[in-house]
């Protein structure tokens, strides 16, 4: 890699990292650089300095506290692929990670990079926004708490400050929810991703949320998917149904080497039945 | 330790032996090019173009020239006072080839400047302050409409943008006036039954061998001479090719291949870099290394591949092939490299594949595009033609409701009718196709494929089986086949200690020859493997040598040095005559002893013989003292190893994935030295084969940019792309050398890119799908299940 010259800093707590964040000129943080690192390579990002929040410990770990689910954003892919707690608790989580470029990438990459780069084609989001994360902030201002549906907001483009760091993502345990990708050979990013969570009571679908990523520029909900199942005993016929209207409505589908839009718009159908059939498999 | 206590060495030849190389390379402990450290080391950065296609008007080279570090900037125009075209090694006529471009740019990532500066990173930062001024010309991207003159002629002087114009080969073409008679073809296409006509693509790769291409070069002012290290396949070439350039004496060059990560063809080429790292280190008599990025050999590392095919076949409705016409189309890119508009000719002579059919044709025409130049990829030239060949026999079996090994059976080049001629003019040398055809079926369990195909079928399921013959030359190859000269040169001596170390032309890049040569050549003195040392990659240790190119290592490389080491273990029996009192003739070395025939016992040990040369007193008469020789050889032909791929691939119904679901490889390289080693040739190949059906393609827009220029883009294939290789063998020795060793370095790309494409036809076939061009794109595949054109 021959990036242009940067100052490298090691945070070695949140509050250092963020006030090296806010002194230096030009400065972006470094979690596992998987996603940074390329375009610095490519010298489409240039920046001056490297805050490096790799060790730093509050952000690390998976925890349950009162009954939620925290992740820290310097946890690893590969540590929430292979956490019991998750596995346990929010087994969609784990499997998202698994499915997370290659070893190499699991072993480096991180939750909070994956949330604050929101590459149009990240799974990470499109899980957050199924079993509604919600993020928490820090940064000159102090703490703040975003919703995941309102955290993404366009392509690489999130609610977050320049001074500011992800430092958990907190959810609600949740059993009945599953992901379902279909993989770019080459970079094994997801060409269409869905994750489908849903809460059953009475027989009947109490809620539904389905999170879609790959499809435009930034991850979202499908709310017509969501209504069409609200209400409906969760069997195959609903299920089809559901999926069959998914992606409706969706404009300026991506469209590139690998995938036409036309191609995408039928993948969102495929992928949001075989999400939805995990997360009944759940159930 | 008395010689009855000496341990009785392994056999060595044919046996499982672990690749020395290995441990170095695995822990990192090998020297590559980018670990060479010299002091005063200058770095090199070259300013590319990212136009496909215009004129430069202007390079701004200003700013880069005050920045602190940097020592020099050079333009293309200023390059080329001090640093001629570069030369190719094929005789058709060429455009005019500069390191760096002097005028025009020709494909995206072509170099426009060079900066030389402390280090790396500045030398980078440099290039990147250069500013270049191009007017954009229309650029050229198919090569049918290239053919036609369209858009735009990518060089001056060749029109239509005519590379090759026209090569007619096989039946009815005289290859001394290149006259052509069409009327046995045209015979045979009119009273055949069956026509088969398709228009296939065998698309373009990026070879992305492991290690990219680097270079040191270092001019000493003091001495007039210059050493080269290179990430390359045949250091000897490079020398010449240096020497040549510069307008020296090749006394005045040394080239240095030290470890080199992978090849595939595409660094048997001499580049533009090597050509400017020498000039430039000459011009400031210092040291100077350029390391290629990974993004700059996406498109400035030559390409493979990249022809297309009408191909018709004509047959009887028993499904023997009565002719065989190709017209050949091969996109070379921008410019001809060293092998360039050679590797179609390649295609073009493997045209028969291991088939009896009287009427073969070929036309060849090569055109230039606003590409990345192509070269030699792992197959060079016989993929292609093995996967034209391979898909029209495929749909001729579809079309007729045969058997697809059948087929291929019925035409086959029956085992007693070597040496056969084929109509393209190769003189095939040995071949038992039916056996290793049968073994294949055999392992694959062909029959009980078949039944599962159709039960899953029944099911629903996309299922299809695909089944390549191949048939490939190798051992290159007798000096009219190469512009080089075809033989390999060796040279074994035996240390005072009684160690051997031997010298190869052979440049191994992963081949593991240090492993293999080592085996031979212990076993030829019957010392043990430790004690034999092959040292290659350095011409000024190596005397002479070709390089390592076109499955010729074994081969060429292998029976040179078996020569030089008997003219070697003949002088020593001399030696050993002489302190046992005993005849030359009647001497036998093994277990580190040379002992008289019978009585193995009474020998001298390896060393004390060796050391006796060194120290002969008395010298025995007319022995000179010392233990060194060296051979040349070349074959008297090609080697032409052949074996047979089968795969199961199952297509998900709703996405258009592709998955296999079985690979089973049966390969004869005809005498094995170390099977584990062929393994890992065939392996690798197979995964490369395999690669470029399914996953890998190099893509341009219509305004010649690169698409697929990163690993993001570019898939290469990985453990999980593939199931498990079942891989087996039969034995079909050369009469060409006396090991009867064929090579296997390519092999494994020729069966699988073919049969992996049949079983996904086969598998498509319920749609009424005939062909599908490669790669497997997930989404053609699905188009296809859709009823949709691919
Ligand atoms: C070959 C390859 C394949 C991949 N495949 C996939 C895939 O299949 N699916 C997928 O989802 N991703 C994939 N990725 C991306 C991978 O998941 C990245 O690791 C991830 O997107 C970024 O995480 P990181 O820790 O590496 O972040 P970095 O690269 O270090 O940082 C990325 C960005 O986030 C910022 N940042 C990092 N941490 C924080 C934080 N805590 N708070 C605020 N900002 C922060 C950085 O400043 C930077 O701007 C792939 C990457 C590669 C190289």
């Amino acid at each position: 890699m021959i990036p242009t010259e940067f100052d490298y800093k090691r945070a070695t707590s949140l509050d250092e990292a963020i006030q090296l964040l806010s002194s230096s000129s030009e400065a972006k943080l470094l979690a596992g650089g998987h996603s940074l690192i390329p375009l610095m390579k490519l010298r489409l990002s240039e920046p001056e300095t490297l805050v490096d929040i790799g060790r730093i410990p509050d952000i690390k770990g998976i925890r349950e506290r009162e009954g939620k689910i925290g992740i820290g954003a310097g946890t690893t892919h590969h540590e929430v692929e292979t956490s019991d707690l998750l596995r346990e608790k929010a087994p969609v989580v784990a499997d998202c990670a698994g499915e997370i470029g290659d070893p190499q990438v699991r072993n480096r990459g991180t939750l909070g990079g994956s949330l604050a780069h929101a590459d149009p084609a990240a799974d990470y989001p499109a899980v957050m926004l199924a079993i509604d994360a919600e993020f928490h902030i820090k940064g000159g201002n102090g703490w703040r708490t975003v919703k995941a549906s309102d955290f993404f907001q366009d392509m690489f483009t999130v609610d977050l400050a320049d001074d500011e760091i992800i430092v958990n993502a907190m959810f609600d345990p949740i059993q009945s929810a599953s992901y379902a990708k279909l993989h770019q050979r080459a970079s094994h990013y997801a060409i269409i991703g869905v994750a489908a969570a849903l809460g059953v009571e009475n027989g009947l679908i109490q809620w539904a949320r389905l999170g879609l990523t790959g499809a435009i520029g930034y991850a979202v909900r499908m709310p017509n998917v969501e209504e069409a199942l609200i209400g409906k005993q969760p069997e195959q016929d609903t299920i089809d149904a559901a999926a069959g209207i998914a992606g409706d409505g969706l404009e300026d589908i991506n469209s590139d080497l690998h995938a036409s839009a036309e191609y995408r718009r039928a993948m969102i159908k495929v992928f949001t039945r075989r999400a939805l059939e995990g997360a009944v498999a759940r159930l | 330790m008395t010689a009855a206590e000496r341990p009785i060495l392994p056999k060595l030849v044919g046996e499982r032996i672990k690749r020395r190389e290995d441990p170095r390379l695995i822990t990192g402990h090998a020297t590559y090019v980018d670990d060479l450290k010299l002091p005063g080391l200058l770095h090199l950065a070259f300013k590319r173009s990212d136009s496909a296609h215009g004129v430069i008007k202007n390079i701004d080279t200003s700013a880069a020239e005050q920045m602190p570090g940097v020592e020099l900037v050079m333009t293309g125009k200023q390059l080329a006072e001090i640093l001629g075209p570069m030369p190719i090694g094929t005789p058709f006529p060429s455009p005019d080839h500069y390191a760096i471009a002097t005028d025009r740019v020709r494909y995206v990532g072509e170099p426009v400047a060079v900066v030389v500066a402390a280090d790396r990173y500045l030398a980078r930062d440099a290039a990147d302050a250069i500013e270049v001024d191009i007017e954009e010309l229309p650029a050229v991207v198919d090569p049918e409409k290239a053919m036609q003159g369209e858009p735009a002629a990518v060089h001056e002087g060749f029109e239509n943008n005519l590379a090759v114009p026209y090569v007619p080969g096989g039946t009815g073409v005289d290859p001394a006036t290149m006259e052509v008679d069409n009327s046995a073809l045209d015979k045979a296409f009119a009273e055949a039954d069956v026509n088969i006509s398709q228009r296939m693509t065998n698309q373009r790769l990026a070879p992305n061998a492991m290690e990219p291409r680097g270079v040191v070069a270092h001019w000493e002012p003091g001495k007039e001479q210059i050493t080269i290290w290179s990430g390359t396949q045949n250091p000897h070439i490079l020398k010449t090719m240096i020497a040549a350039q510069l307008g020296v004496g090749q006394h005045q060059v040394r080239a240095i291949a030290p470890e080199v990560g992978g090849g595939f063809g595409c660094k048997i080429n001499i580049y533009g870099e090597e050509y400017t790292a020498a000039a430039i280190s000459r011009k400031l008599g210092a040291p100077v290394k350029w390391i290629e990025d990974r993004s700059e050999a996406f498109m400035a590392t030559t390409h493979g591949r990249d022809i297309l095919a009408y191909v018709d076949l004509a047959a009887k409705r028993d499904g023997t092939v009565t002719a065989l016409k190709l017209r050949l189309i091969a996109d070379v890119g921008a410019y001809n490299m060293l092998l360039t508009a050679a590797v179609p000719t390649l295609t073009m002579l493997m045209l028969n594949g291991t088939y009896d059919i009287p009427v073969v044709r070929a036309e060849l025409t090569e055109v230039f595009t606003n590409k990345t130049p192509t070269d030699a990829y792992r197959g060079a030239g016989r993929p292609e033609a093995t996967y034209f060949v391979e898909r029209a026999f495929d749909m001729l079996a579809h079309e007729l409701g045969m058997d697809p090994a059948d087929v291929r059976r019925k035409n086959f080049i029956k085992k007693d009718a070597f040496p056969y001629t084929t109509q393209m003019g190769a003189i095939y040398d040995s071949g038992d196709y039916e056996t290793a055809l049968d073994r294949a079926l055999q392992n694959a369990g062909w029959e009980q494929l078949k039944q599962e195909r159709d039960q899953a079928r029944a099911e629903g399921r996309i299922v299809g089986l695909g089944l390549a013959y191949y048939v490939e030359v190798c051992g290159l190859g007798p000096s009219a086949s190469l512009p080089t000269g075809g033989w390999e040169h060796a040279g074994v001596t035996i240390e005072r200690d009684g160690r051997i170390t031997a010298t190869t032309g052979s440049s191994p890049h992963g081949q593991g020859n240090e492993t293999t040569f080592a085996q031979m050549l212990a076993e030829q003195f019957g010392v043990a493997f430790d004690d034999v040392t092959i040292l290659h990659g350095d011409t000024g240790v190596v005397k002479q040598g070709i390089g390592t190119f076109g499955s010729r290592s074994q081969a060429v490389g292998g029976t040179v040095l078996m020569n030089a080491g008997e003219k070697v273990k003949k002088k020593m029996a001399k030696f050993a005559a002489a302190m046992l009192d005993a005849n030359e003739d009647d001497l036998v070395f093994e277990n580190g002893m040379i002992s008289v025939k019978g009585s193995p016992g009474s020998g001298k040990t390896f060393a004390e013989v060796a050391s006796f040369a060194y120290v002969p007193v008395p010298l025995p008469p007319g022995v000179e003292p010392g233990l060194s020789d060296e051979a040349f050889w070349e074959p008297e032909n090609n080697t032409y190893p052949f074996g047979c791929h089968i795969v199961m691939m199952e297509i998900d119904r709703e996405t258009g994935e592709p998955r296999l679901t079985k690979v089973v490889a049966v390969d004869d390289a005809g005498t094995i030295i170390n099977p584990m080693i062929v393994d890992g040739q065939i392996h690798g190949g197979l995964a490369q084969g395999i690669g470029q059906a399914m996953i890998e393609e190099v893509v341009y827009d219509e305004d010649g940019q690169l698409v697929t220029g990163s690993f993001m883009d570019y898939a290469i294939p990985r453990a999980d792309d593939l199931p498990w290789f079942e891989m087996d063998n039969t034995v079909t020795t050369t009469p060409v050398n006396p090991m009867g060793a064929k090579g296997v370095g390519e092999a494994g790309t020729l069966g699988s890119t073919p049969a992996v494409v049949n079983a996904a036809v086969d598998a498509l076939s319920p749609f009424g799908v005939k062909h599908v061009d490669m790669m497997l794109r997930p989404e053609k595949l699905w188009r296809l299940m859709q009823g949709g054109g691919a």
